[in-house]
């Protein structure tokens, strides 16, 4: 039978094997945590390919427009592991060249909905009575730019929009993410 | 007041350190050098073995299960709408997200088979020998709460097998006499399984058998360094005579190795075979044959041969013997003989437990493999399962409009107006409020329509610094539109 002392490994190798274990310890623990990490930071790492385009209508229904006309469209958005469809509501109007234009009803001042006015043609915001033209342009009032015109194109014949949040308070348009 | 000695030392050693001397500075305030040597130099009679890796390996996918449970949390919804979607979104959308689920639900089964290991080596090293009575009763503790575990994990993915084998076991229970009934309803929040069962067995997985298995591991490992090890066969396992080897380092390494050879293959089997979710559970469906995780098949066939007013037999009273004898192995068996062929009863009684659970699986596989009416069913289910992960991921969709049109007509007209008078700008949409303007909903039950009717014409000093604008509409839009504030509930 071997003696205590023989059994007993040299200090030497025991400080060799701690490092090693502690080494072979951070290693594969570094290693480990790979998938967690991905996994807690997926809703941050993942693409969003969805671009959320709502159906407006066949183009012809807005053919003979005269005045500014509010639609309402169904934005739809993912949450996580859920679907939501909310409502938002547009206007639909005229450039100056006679082209369609979609306009956000919300008002690049602070927020507002934006309403139509018909007997004086022309937008107002109710908040702070920002004025607007009715292909959108500013009149007169706090807001710093135009009404916000939304991106629009016809897919199978339909008209579609897609609905963007814009920074307030800024006279240039910026997307919000 | 600090002492002296320590400075002396630093100084008398003057090659020591930085990192020595931070040591000594946490040591002196923590005490870690004991904590070291407590932990590590523990004598390991005869030395160290491979043979006694499986306590550590136990622990290391516990804490395993345990870290990726609490990542699975992350996502995971406890209810009946909505589990099978998360568990579905982790699987098929998540980055790693079937990796990490394959591992915390093929973890399970590693436990299981770790677990009766540990307890083939305790058995047969005849190491609950010698005043370790406690800490074989401790053991057999973990062991049930383990096998809870694996009970309650099964139900949370909300699938079919999931829904219709924790139906089944639930059933089990409710043939105990007296209590049976009660207790499968208390397990299943109600008569039937639903989502308040879910709750239940939501909140036993990760809330109270956890904490149960954390206490009885301190309990377990406390035990187990107050008896000691119990060393090789030929040891007297109360007054060890052989010449011990500490716990660190070569049992540490083999504990490491074991470890490491689980996780590996743990990782391997997750990502070449992940775990599958099968389509969610239809309560309605009459054709699902439930089958339980391997380790529950040889309990679920031989529930098989107890029908009817046998059952109690099968189900109550000769589970109860066996557990009983389990639990008292150490006051039964109390010779300090450890050999195993010079233990015929005990190694008798080990062999026979254990061919008649293999014997038992056998058989069920025979049963589920000799029936072409069986073999069709589970075809078609492992079928539904593979066409349900081949699906791409689905997101629960939440109504745009919930309640479509209210009723009253005044309510409906009240509604036009809010959001024509720009209402719902500040107030939100359907008055849920936003950063602009105060919530809405529950405010005709603070008010009386009166009140709100003044507010809308005269709102009040602080109202308008909000940005609220007097209205200056007709006396029925005003009725309109308090009667539409007090539908919002």
């Amino acid at each position: 039978m071997k003696s205590e002392t023989e059994r007993t490994v040299s200090r030497d190798r025991r400080s060799f094997l701690g490092v090693l274990i502690g080494v072979g310890t951070v290693g594969v623990g570094a290693l480990l945590s790979i998938p967690l990490v991905r996994f807690a930071l997926h809703p941050i790492l993942a693409k969003t390919t969805e671009t959320a385009w709502s159906d407006l209508g066949l183009p012809d229904d807005f053919a003979s427009l005269a005045s500014p006309m509010k639609r309402l469209i169904k934005v739809e958005q993912r949450d996580g592991w859920r679907r939501i469809i909310s409502e938002k509501s547009v206007y639909v109007t005229k450039g100056a060249n006679g082209q369609l234009r979609v306009l956000s009803s919300i008002c690049p001042h602070l927020g507002c909905s934006i309403t139509w006015n018909d007997a004086k043609t022309q937008f107002v915001c109710p908040c702070h009575v920002g004025v607007f033209a009715p292909d959108g342009a500013l009149v007169s009032g706090p807001p710093p730019r135009a009404m916000d015109e939304l991106e629009t194109k016809v897919e199978d014949g339909r008209l579609k929009v897609r609905h963007q949040y814009f920074r307030q308070l800024v006279s240039t348009k910026e997307v919000l993410a | 007041m600090e002492t002296t000695t320590p400075t002396n030392e630093a100084s008398s050693a003057q090659p020591e350190r930085k990192r020595g001397r931070l040591f000594a500075w946490f040591d002196r305030r923590a005490g870690l050098r004991a904590l070291l040597h407590e932990s590590l130099d523990e004598p390991i009679p005869g030395g160290a073995r491979f043979a006694y890796v499986f306590g550590s390996g136990l622990l290391f996918i516990f804490l395993s299960q345990v870290i990726t449970g609490v990542f699975l949390a992350l996502y995971y919804v406890p209810s009946a709408d909505h589990a099978h979607t998360t568990v579905a979104y982790i699987t098929k959308e998540v980055l790693a997200g079937s990796f990490l689920r394959s591992i915390h639900a093929y973890g399970s089964s590693a436990m299981i088979v770790v677990l009766l290991l540990h307890l083939a080596q305790t058995f047969l090293y005849g190491s609950y020998k010698g005043r370790r009575e406690l800490l074989w009763i401790s053991g057999c503790t973990l062991f049930a709460l383990i096998i809870g575990m694996a009970f309650t994990g099964y139900l949370l993915p909300w699938d079919m097998k999931a829904y219709f084998a924790t139906a089944v076991g639930t059933n089990i229970a409710s043939e105990i006499p007296l209590v049976g009934d009660w207790l499968k309803r208390m397990m299943r929040g109600g008569a039937e399984m639903g989502t308040l069962a879910l709750s239940r067995f939501y909140v036993a997985h990760v809330f109270l058998i956890p904490a149960a298995i954390f206490a009885l591991v301190a309990a377990h490992v406390y035990l187990f360094r107050r008896a000691g090890a119990a060393g090789p066969i030929s040891e007297d396992p109360i007054n060890p005579k052989q010449n011990p080897e500490r716990f660190y380092p070569r049992q540490v390494l083999m504990d490491l190795g074991f470890s490491l050879l689980l996780i590996a293959a743990l990782g391997f089997l997750s990502y070449f075979v992940p775990m599958e979710l099968g389509p969610k559970a239809d309560p309605a469906d009459t054709q699902f044959l439930p089958r339980p995780e391997w380790y529950y098949i040889p309990v679920f066939q031989w529930l098989k041969y107890w029908p009817g007013g046998r059952a109690i037999i099968g189900i109550l009273v000769i589970p109860l013997i066996v557990i009983a004898l389990f639990i008292g192995l150490p006051f039964i068996d109390r010779r300090l003989e450890r050999r195993p062929w010079k233990r015929p009863v005990a190694g008798g009684a080990f062999a026979l437990v254990f061919l008649s659970l293999v014997a038992l699986g056998a058989l069920s596989y025979r049963d589920d493999h000799g029936d072409p009416g069986l073999v069709k069913q589970l075809a078609k289910q492992r079928e539904e399962t593979e066409q349900f992960m081949r699906a791409p991921f689905e997101p629960e969709l939440m109504g745009a409009s919930p309640a479509a049109a209210p009723a009253d007509p005044l309510v409906t007209e009240g509604k036009a107006l809010f959001e024509a008078q720009s209402c719902s700008a500040c107030h939100g949409e359907g008055g849920e409020g936003t950063a602009a303007g105060s919530k809405l909903i529950g405010v005709g039950a603070k008010m009386s329509p009166e009140q709100l009717a003044g507010l809308l014409r005269n709102p009040t000093d602080k109202m308008k610094d909000g940005g609220m604008t007097p209205l200056t509409i007709k006396d029925e839009e005003i009725r309109a539109i308090v009667a539409y504030l007090n539908s919002l509930k």
